[in-house]
């Protein structure tokens, strides 16, 4: 019963004793300390006594010599959080916080641009965010002013700046009018990221078939196909023919090869022969008499 | 002798009482988001996930034992947290986190869906143990910052990290 008691009576001291002592204020802790930098922490007593810092970001534990201030050499604690330091001494235990930010200086860039294939002529079709981290990967919480510029193909490139906010920033871009590749740039001080985002034809504007007899049957043929900008859409595209005749109906797929898809049809008097590219339809032609 | 037995039963319970609850959660009212609309659906797997991840942390912390943040964590998150694990098994250290709150904010989803990131001023205990002897127990009011990015199945902590509250 006795040893019972004492357990629980160790319990209830061990939850109430470090209130009490943290507020003796005999360990000297900086507020906060810039990721990566020499920071020292002030005991007072004399003797030995083993010094904690612990925190989900790092922990660290040194024997210390009480009276004197306790050097931490740059880089000794370089993640950015929140941690707590205990001081042991024998029987007696000093606790404070402080906190560690990140630092100011920009390093590195997490930068993610979508799509990295997107069609030309795409308002706001291209993304770009960016998470700003210093030296020691710790997001950098302090507003930064990032650039994002986005060129490399015809035409004029597009800039925006914008203020990081909780170490972020985005920005959204225009596709530009021709087809080709693109960087995508941001930065931040003197840390950059790139991104080459391809820019390919929109959808085909104007799709336009031609027919000529070719011995028993048709010869059917596209003009050179081209999006709305004129950039010829890209070969392989499948392009479908169909001729609609008496009651009967054939289909032709045919990739684009050089801008022009060709196909040949049977040579029915009368026949509708019209063509499609995906979502758009193209000119119809009538063969023959009516 | 009864009286003060009974009393420390009564405190160590609530100890435990309290150490096995769930924490109280809120989240705060999202009007924007910057570039993307978050569903509800979303937002409430965000933080049921997010939280998951506190317990992992906690287990892992308290067993030191990184493995158990595979399951919620990855990236640098991942990486840092490991590395605090095995710097606490290598010194006999053992961290027991308990959190208590969480006021968490959405903050920014990105335009792509690919990242999200929430503020949580989050309450917790933390019981420092060396060598399974408890050195102390504080209490800690905290700001954290996490980014979340979305896996196969569950959204996962990429970005772990606590600033000046």
């Amino acid at each position: 019963m006795k040893r019972r008691f004492t357990f629980f009576l160790g319990v209830v001291i061990l939850a109430v004793m470090p209130m009490a002592l943290a507020q003796s204020g005999g360990l000297g802790l900086p507020k906060a300390v810039e990721a990566g930098s020499a920071f020292s922490i002030r005991t007072s007593g004399s003797g030995r006594a083993v010094l904690y810092i612990v925190g989900p970001g790092q922990v660290l534990r040194r024997s210390v010599q009480l009276g004197e201030p306790e050097l931490f050499a740059p880089g000794d604690l370089h993640n950015a959080g929140h941690y707590l330091a205990v001081l042991v001494s024998g029987a007696s235990t000093e606790n404070g916080a402080f906190d560690v930010t990140a630092a100011q200086q920009p390093s590195t860039l997490s930068f993610l641009a979508k799509p990295s294939r997107v069609a030309v002529d795409s308002h706001d079709g291209i993304s770009g965010v960016v998470y700003v981290f210093d030296t020691f990967q710790n997001l950098v919480l302090a507003p930064a002013q990032v650039s994002f510029q986005l060129s490399g193909v015809a035409g004029a490139a597009q800039t925006r700046t914008v203020m990081s906010h909780n170490g972020v920033a985005w920005t959204k871009m225009n596709s530009a009018a021709k087809e080709g590749s693109g960087q995508f740039v941001t930065q931040v001080g003197s840390a950059t990221g790139t991104r080459v985002i391809q820019q390919v034809p929109g959808e085909p504007c104007g799709l336009r078939i031609s027919a000529r007899p070719s011995g028993q049957r048709l010869a059917v043929q596209t003009d050179p196909v081209r999006d709305c900008s004129g950039n010829v859409v890209p070969d392989g595209t499948i392009v479908t023919f169909t001729e609609t005749y008496e009651g009967g109906e054939s289909t032709v797929d045919a990739p684009l090869k050089q801008g022009v898809a060709r196909a040949e049809m049977p040579a029915y008097n009368g026949a509708k022969i019209s063509v499609a590219t995906g979502v758009v339809l193209g000119n119809e032609i009538r063969w023959g008499r009516e | 002798m009864k009286s003060p037995i009974l009393i420390a039963c009564s405190i160590f319970a609530a100890i435990f009482v309290f150490a096995s609850d769930q924490p109280a959660v809120r989240v705060e009212p999202t009007d924007s988001l910057g570039p993307r609309t978050l569903e509800k659906q979303t937002q409430a797997a965000v933080v049921r996930d997010y939280l998951q991840a506190w317990g992992s942390f906690s287990r892992a912390f308290e067993q030191n034992r990184a493995e158990i943040l595979d399951a919620d964590f990855v990236g640098v998150a991942r990486e840092k947290l490991e590395d605090t694990i095995r710097e606490q098994s290598k010194l006999g250290i053992q961290t027991r986190y308990r959190d208590g709150a969480h006021d968490i904010q959405l903050v920014f989803y990105s335009p792509e869906g690919l990242s999200l990131q929430l503020v949580d001023t989050v309450e917790y205990d933390v019981q420092i143990l060396d060598h399974e002897k408890v050195l102390t127990t504080q209490h800690v009011r905290a700001r954290y910052v996490a980014v979340l990015t979305p896996t196969e199945v569950r959204w996962k902590v990429r970005l772990f990290q606590a600033e000046p509250a």
